[in-house]
């Protein structure tokens, strides 16, 4: 058997250097038939930056984004199962390796985040598929010399009215020769045979059960050495001085390496890596971060709150308008938190050859390549990435850190290594979600609306850490999630935002901004309904007759749970995030000694549900992961150093503390809206608004500490 | 001298620190990869396995503990148990980024062969060690109950 056609690493270098050289979505990256392609069933005769077709007929879905839990590697190969005419089960993932052909269009690089990968898949894999189905049918009627108008492509097979048929793979070496049409015709959503279907299952369902599904701390390489990284407890140090000779006389170890901003240990297992780390002795260079402390930054925030900061928004005259009506004012305010995935950071490498190999839990493939390219001085291009699934990512795996800290290990040490970080390490390194301030200024008018409303959040910046360009004017775009986009009719309206840089490290958390200022925005608006004596449910929908969907995702909501006018049980919230409008209604049980959520009923129009199942399951673990925060968690620092380390200090929901969450989607032909993140914001505010209708206690600070 | 358990019926040993906890020795030297490093604390679950057929946190006991005992990890699980398990789990299509869930079984598992048909108390009692960041517990507990149903 031949086998210089076409092995998987010549492919993965053509894809990305046509996709370098033409920049943006490319279906038509065919690679010259081989004589041996139709012969060899594992080498695909169809190829293209997403589907690959082998003469076995086994359809491959190359997924270019990372699977952290929100179903990409069922929805994203749903969609071009769809246009392809084939059942879900036909179709194999493979994760992508890095290429500008697989940017994010919605987030400008490789990037698994803002709740976008169906959202800016939608169109583009549905295309991919129809075009493909396209030239798979122009190949029947080349080879039977029928027209194509009476050939059917239907279960991997194309068939004619005649009788003849052949299979994808079977006609896949001849329609690589066709050109793909641009436009190729998309199926009417009603003819979906795949997306939106109850009956549809997760692909990767039977690996996670049988605990074959390899995770980044799964990865194993021969000659691999575990390494445990000591960090100075203030983030940002630096290693003064070294001493490892206790460390090396500890059983199993086998080096100590130095990086740029740690010591690592490797050994033969994760135990012994921990317990030579333990040994080491290091004094180090705390750096600026040694000064900072809670109770400064939050002062900070608070004198932030003088500044006129940026305006993100202006309709009317808010400032005239305040003054006439009348007034109300409050002040909220959000903590630290860190993301606490399931899954530790972690990520392997192999230097050796001049080439790098960075195989891990990855949620920012480009910036990976970039970091362990820098990290071991090699070029981009001799730097491969290889994503595993993720424990969780919520924002955390978007980060660089740990990718960059193996490639140093790994080239350092010369040996191929897996980085595991503790829970410690995970919790006292994060990139935490920013504390905010939010100053809300409203007015009434006499009929009980809202005729103005001024809101100014102050807090730091991550876009500011991490993609600087982007914010241009004291304006960073993911600041004002949650508070540019607000669904309520509103006549005069100023919404400002302030950046103070308080010097920790922040990073995007699971539906970012979003939840610092739905917090700030529904608990104000629960005051202005109280102040206007309204109910809460009829004040915001007098400002609803504008946004349709918003309404009706709250009226849904609201007549699920059960929520009476006038009980001291509920608490409602309702936004649009991410192309998705929701709404959520906490009920407290009314006999329990404190208040104890009995139960959550959420309501989302997001558009097409790709798979429904899932996407209730998104916006269910969404809501407890909002509750969690909600209830329990704060990071705080004192001196440089985070004061929280894991589960029992930085709590995480358990069972037998979840209360019931109902999930209800509105049936929709608009475009998919985002939903990994989209269930997190809305709880918080919702119950503040519960505690408050039942105690007539407002909490205006979060975590609650009933 | 090293430390010798039986692991899935298997007799294993192992010649490092006895003082090291059996996750890393399944993980790290026996390539037994299901059980996962959570906390290290015995806090979360993750590393849910049976020793002598009790559920154990395996990042916090040490392998010496387990000297001439048996260690079960899910792949080792009595056949009908670890398929009705299976089977519920992927009936309910219960995981989302998965990391728990081989814990979250173990603990199942343990729950099912002391109590066959365990009320939603009961299964929130049991489980309630082992934490799932992405919060599909509603799944889990169907699934136990429809694993008990399985098993009947």
């Amino acid at each position: 058997m031949k086998t210089n056609s076409i092995k998987s690493p010549a492919r993965r270098q053509f894809i990305q250097q046509s996709a370098a050289t033409t920049g943006a979505f490319v279906l038509g990256m065919y690679l010259p038939l081989t004589s041996d392609a139709a012969t060899n069933s594992a080498t695909p005769t169809i190829v293209n930056a997403w589907v690959q077709i082998t003469p076995d007929n086994q359809i491959t879905l190359i997924c270019a984004r990372s699977e952290m839990g929100q179903d990409v590697y069922t929805s994203m190969p749903a969609l071009l199962a769809e246009e392809l005419n084939v059942p879900l089960s036909m179709v194999k993932v493979q994760i992508a390796g890095v290429a500008p052909v697989y940017i994010n269009a919605l987030l400008g690089g490789q990037i698994t985040g803002g709740s976008s990968s169906v959202r800016e898949a939608f169109d583009k894999l549905r295309i991919a598929g129809a075009a493909t189905r396209s030239v798979l049918v122009q190949a029947a009627a080349n080879r039977w010399s029928v027209p194509a108008s009476e050939c059917k492509a239907m279960n991997g097979k194309v068939s004619h009215a005649g009788g003849k048929s052949a299979t994808y793979g079977e006609l896949a070496a001849e329609a690589a020769k066709l050109p793909l049409p641009e436009k190729p015709a998309l199926k009417s959503p009603a003819n979906f045979m795949v997306i939106g279907k109850e009956s549809m299952r997760r692909l990767d369902t039977p690996a996670k059960v049988s605990g074959t599904a390899v995770f980044g701390i799964d990865v194993k390489i021969p000659g691999m050495a575990i390494a445990s990284l000591a960090q100075c407890p203030v983030i940002g140090g630096t290693p003064k001085s070294v001493d490892s000779s206790d460390a090396m006389k500890v059983s199993g170890v086998i080096k100590v390496v130095q990086i740029s901003d740690g010591v690592a240990v490797l050994a033969k297992d994760f135990y012994a890596a921990r317990k030579g780390r333990d040994a080491l002795k290091i004094t180090w260079n705390e750096g600026a971060g040694a000064s900072i402390s809670n109770a400064g930054m939050r002062k900070q925030l608070e004198s932030g709150l003088t500044k006129p900061g940026a305006v993100i928004q202006a309709k009317g005259d808010a400032s005239t308008a305040l003054a006439n009506g009348k007034q109300l004012s409050a002040q909220y305010f959000m903590p630290y938190l860190a993301h606490s995935t399931m899954e530790p950071v972690n990520c392997s490498a192999v230097v050796a050859d001049g080439k790098c190999r960075v195989i891990g839990p990855i949620q920012f493939q480009q910036g990976a390549q970039a970091v362990a390219a820098v990290a071991t001085g090699l070029k981009p291009e001799d730097v491969t990435i290889e994503t595993t699934f993720l424990g969780g990512g919520f924002g955390r795996k978007l980060e660089l850190d740990f990718i960059r800290q193996a490639a140093e290990i790994a080239k350092a040490s010369g040996m191929p290594v897996k980085m595991l970080w503790t829970k410690e390490d995970d919790i006292t390194h994060d990139f935490y979600r920013p504390m905010s301030v939010h100053q809300m200024d409203a007015s009434l008018s006499n009929d009980g609306k809202i005729s103005a409303l001024k809101t100014k959040m102050v807090s730091q910046s991550v876009t500011a850490r991490a993609f600087p360009a982007f914010v241009k004017d004291g304006n960073d775009p993911f600041m004002v999630e949650g508070s540019a986009n607000l669904t309520y009719e509103i006549p005069n309206l100023e919404v400002r935002n302030v950046i103070e840089d308080s010097g920790i490290r922040v990073g995007y958390w699971r539906s970012v901004s979003n939840t610092l200022n739905a917090f700030a925005v529904e608990s104000f608006m629960d005051e202005a309904a109280k102040a206007a004596g309204k109910d809460p449910v009829a004040f915001r929908l007098s400002a609803l007759s504008k946004e349709p969907r918003a309404a009706a995702v709250l009226k849904l909501a609201v007549q699920k749970s059960g929520y009476q006018a006038g009980s001291k049980r509920f608490g409602v919230a309702q936004m649009e995030c991410y192309g998705t409008y929701s709404a959520c209604v906490v009920e407290l049980d009314p006999y329990a000694a404190s208040t104890l959520v009995k139960k959550i009923t959420f309501a989302s129009d997001c558009g097409i549900a790709i798979h429904p199942d899932q996407a209730r399951a998104q916006l269910t673990g969404g809501i407890l992961y909002g509750l969690g925060a909600a209830l329990y968690d704060e990071i705080t620092i004192e001196q440089g150093r985070v004061q929280q380390s894991n589960f029992n200090n930085y709590p995480s929901i358990r069972m037998n503390q979840a209360p019931i969450v109902e999930v209800h989607l509105v049936a929709s032909q608009e475009k998919p809206g985002g939903l990994g993140e989209v269930g997190v914001p809305l709880v918080a505010p919702a119950l503040v608004n519960a505690i408050a209708a039942a105690t007539g206690k407002r909490i205006r600070e979060l975590p609650i500490k009933a | 001298m090293g430390t010798t358990f039986n692991l899935n019926g298997k007799s294993v040993s192992f010649d490092g620190d006895p003082e090291t906890p059996i996750l890393w020795v399944l993980r790290d030297h026996l390539d037994v990869m299901s059980p996962k490093f959570g906390c290290g604390a015995a806090l979360c679950g993750a590393c849910t396995v049976h020793l002598e057929g009790n559920a154990i946190r395996s990042c916090s006991t040490p392998v010496s503990v387990a000297a001439g005992r048996n260690v079960t990890t899910l792949e080792g699980l009595a056949p009908k148990m670890g398929k009705a398990l299976n089977e519920a789990w992927v009936e309910f299509d219960v995981p989302q980024c998965g990391y728990c869930q081989t814990g979250q079984m173990m603990s199942a598992a343990d729950l099912l062969t002391k109590n066959k048909y365990p009320s939603s108390g009961d299964i929130k009692n049991a489980l309630s060690g082992n934490i799932c960041r992405c919060g599909t517990y509603a799944r889990i507990e169907k699934a136990v109950k429809r694993a008990a149903d399985k098993l009947a």
